[in-house]
């Protein structure tokens, strides 16, 4: 049994990190996720973890300085957020297409410009398409989790991919919660060994990274990286099955909640599902029949799980905390890739919210699902995409 | 447990029984000064090296596909980053060392760049990891232009010269600034060893190595290379235009060595700048008449570079007495 503590998502984070002690961390500050490397310095520097943190003087050098650790043949992690995973960008492709297993905790914060420290997916939807997993956190408590976990997936020999754990800046990284924190000798147990593949440091063994590949064979490369994508939900579930087995706590490539005999769904990542949560509870007692959907595992994206998920409804609302420009919100286009499969498609809006910090509250949540309602009764949509909580 | 490893003797005869660690089969263009300079900076000593690369002429030529002409543990990620990219990798080995993970075998961590993902792009990412103290050797060869893109101008590039980005026009003859003094600027990050060589100097470039290997923490080291697509020079030239670049005195010879500076090889009779630059097309509208005046600005900006290394030196020895 674990011990019960009140602390902040970053907090938990760092605990995660400490507990894994991975070899390098290479990191540089930034607003939300600089108390996360902060408090893990502090381990560093009083002798409680082996690692050898790198500072580095930007996150284009933390991520480059993380990949040639990885590369050299040990456990990684970093941590950043906004402009500091914008900074990366380039790396990022670069860590995923050289199959380097690194652990990012990013505290999800708006992009500029105008310049904004709060939290919205912006950052991580940026970086949808990098070829890193990526994993949604709710709370402190999965955020926790999920750290743990995403060093299982990653480090997976099938996989060996680099994997981003998500969770909301400030709503999550800097608000006390209560979480459950797993002993020290259980985390170690369930990371286990880092096991190199092709280590740098394999001297007798000279192995070259990086390669040219033009025409010829760069096609079949990113074809390769597609394929272990596609094995990236086996080995979730796994990791999930036996993190359960350890801590009692269910995880899945995505949350349901009140789903199964819903007339209506809404989805919505991160923390606004608990907020959407307790609005759907209110709606249940009045006789409302409305579920959630709370995808966890972002990339690789479970389409057709969702579909199966979802295959009853009549109309879906999806909550993005994020906007592509000129396009739908990033969440409603996977969502909408979802239902494509569907034999009868549901009604669908699209509502953009909480854009750099802005609060998600009750009144929000209902009116969606009073719209909702009237979608699912005429099955008309009056507007696909509209931003709410707007100070007109 | 450290393994010992020992000291190469630099005579010709040995150097030429050991292995090679950098091979041929790469792709560089007949002729060019970098792969020279890597070979040299390899054979120079007994450690195992690991490498990392910038992108540029020398990564895209050395490793295609599953072809790679390094014969150590070498790394290439992007551009900008080959100092960050190394300074991961020792600290890795230093972490797995001390947590007795992995034999201490004495690796020595070296990342070749050239001047444009050096001086330029690389610029900061090169300066952090010199902060930071790595225990690494940073290697630019300088051939003074972005040559993999095309030769275009960098900050490395000499005054005057015609470059496909600052071409010798009708309005504007080349490039109108001097170089960027990166060995100096390295110098004044504090760092235990900074210095300057060519390939035309094989032995003094292979001391400066050898005498860096021995030195814990950040190191930096800048090699000219004749490049001659970008020089429009002859393809055999490569040597002698780094000699005639040492002894014109546009590429003096020298090291700092925890601050102090001594000229490690002084030409016996300084050469008239034009001896480096007239064998270049790169220069050939500076000899117009109507540029004369370019040929004396970038006479003189040598001049006073030289005196000012000379009195350094100078400052130097009197401080040691």
């Amino acid at each position: 049994m674990g011990k019960i503590v009140a602390v902040t998502g970053n907090e938990a984070c760092a605990q995660a990190l400490k507990q894994i002690n991975p070899d390098v961390c290479a990191a540089y500050p930034i607003t939300p996720a600089t108390d996360l490397m902060q408090r893990f310095s502090s381990f560093v520097n009083d002798g409680k973890v082996d690692t050898e943190l790198v500072l580095v003087e930007s996150e284009h050098s933390a991520m480059s300085a993380c990949i040639g650790a990885a590369a050299a043949g040990g456990r990684v992690a970093t941590a950043t957020s906004s402009q500091g995973l914008a900074l990366m960008w380039e790396m990022l492709y670069i860590a995923a297409g050289t199959r380097l297993p690194i652990i990012m905790p990013l505290v999800n914060r708006a992009l500029s410009a105008p310049l904004n420290i709060h939290g919205d997916h912006s950052d991580g939807m940026g970086a949808r398409d990098t070829g890193w997993i990526q994993i949604y956190s709710e709370n402190a408590q999965e955020a926790y989790d999920n750290t743990i976990q995403a060093f299982r997936i990653a480090e997976h020999l099938d996989i060996r991919l680099p994997a981003m754990v998500c969770m909301d800046g400030f709503i999550v990284s800097h608000s006390i919660e209560r979480v459950e924190y797993i002993d020290d000798a259980d985390v170690k147990k369930f990371v286990g060994k880092f096991q190199a593949v092709h280590p740098l440091l394999d001297l007798d063994n000279p192995k070259s990274y990086g390669p040219l590949i033009l025409t010829d064979l760069y096609h079949e490369y990113k074809r390769a990286q597609h394929e272990v994508m596609t094995k990236v939900p086996k080995v979730v579930l796994e990791v999930a099955s036996d993190f359960e087995k350890m801590a009692g706590r269910k995880y899945g490539l995505f949350e349901t909640y009140r789903l199964e005999d819903a007339e209506m769904a809404i989805v919505v990542m991160s923390s606004a599902a608990g907020t959407t949560k307790d609005i759907i509870d209110q709606y249940r007692d009045k006789g409302v029949k409305i579920g959630l959907l709370k995808p966890r595992i972002f990339r690789p994206f479970p389409y057709l799980e969702i579909a199966d998920a979802l295959k009853h409804v009549k109309a879906i609302a999806v909550l993005d905390r994020a906007d592509s420009f000129g396009g739908y919100g990033p969440l409603f286009m996977e969502i909408a890739g979802s239902v494509m499969s569907m034999a009868s498609k549901p009604a669908m809006i699209n509502k953009i919210f909480g854009l750099g910090g802005r609060d998600y509250l009750p009144d929000q949540a209902e009116g969606v699902i009073d719209e909702l309602i009237k979608v699912a009764q005429t099955g008309k949509v009056p507007a696909v995409k509209e931003y709410i909580g707007v100070k007109e | 447990m450290t393994t010992t490893v020992q000291p190469k003797e630099l005579k010709l005869k040995e150097l030429a029984k050991g292995e090679d660690r950098f091979v041929h089969g790469h792709r560089m263009c007949a002729g060019c000064g970098a792969p020279i300079v890597v070979k040299q900076v390899l054979m120079a000593t007994n450690y195992p090296i690991i490498a990392s690369n910038a992108t540029g002429c020398l990564e895209v030529s050395s490793c295609i596909q599953q072809f790679t002409a390094w014969k150590i543990p070498w790394i290439h990620s992007a551009f900008e980053n080959a100092a960050a990219t190394i300074s991961g990798v020792e600290a890795m080995y230093k972490s797995l060392v001390k947590q007795g993970k992995l034999d201490d075998r004495n690796v020595k961590f070296v990342a070749f760049g050239g001047d444009g993902g050096t001086y330029d792009i690389g610029f900061q990412s090169l300066s952090g990891a010199m902060e930071r103290g790595h225990d690494m050797m940073y290697v630019c060869y300088d051939n003074g232009a972005y040559m993999n893109t095309g030769i275009q101008r960098s900050s490395a590039t000499p005054f005057g010269a015609n470059t496909t980005t600052c071409p010798a026009g009708d309005a504007i003859p080349g490039k109108l600034q001097q170089r960027k003094d990166l060995t100096r600027i390295m110098a004044a990050h504090g760092i235990p060893y900074a210095a300057q060589a060519s390939p035309s100097n094989w032995l003094d470039l292979m001391k400066k190595v050898q005498k860096a290997f021995e030195i814990k923490g950040p190191k930096f080291l800048n090699v000219i290379s004749p490049c001659n697509r970008g020089w429009r020079s002859k393809t055999d030239d490569a040597i002698a235009l780094s000699r005639l670049a040492v002894e014109t005195c546009y590429w003096p010879l020298y090291e700092v060595e925890n601050g102090a500076l001594k000229i490690t090889v002084k030409p016996k009779e300084k050469k008239p700048l034009t001896e480096f630059l007239k064998p270049q097309g790169r220069f050939k509208h500076m000899f117009a008449p109507e540029n004369e005046w370019m040929l004396k600005q970038a006479q003189e900006y040598v001049d006073a570079q030289w005196e000012h290394l000379l009195k350094e030196e100078a400052f130097w020895t009197e401080a040691k007495k």
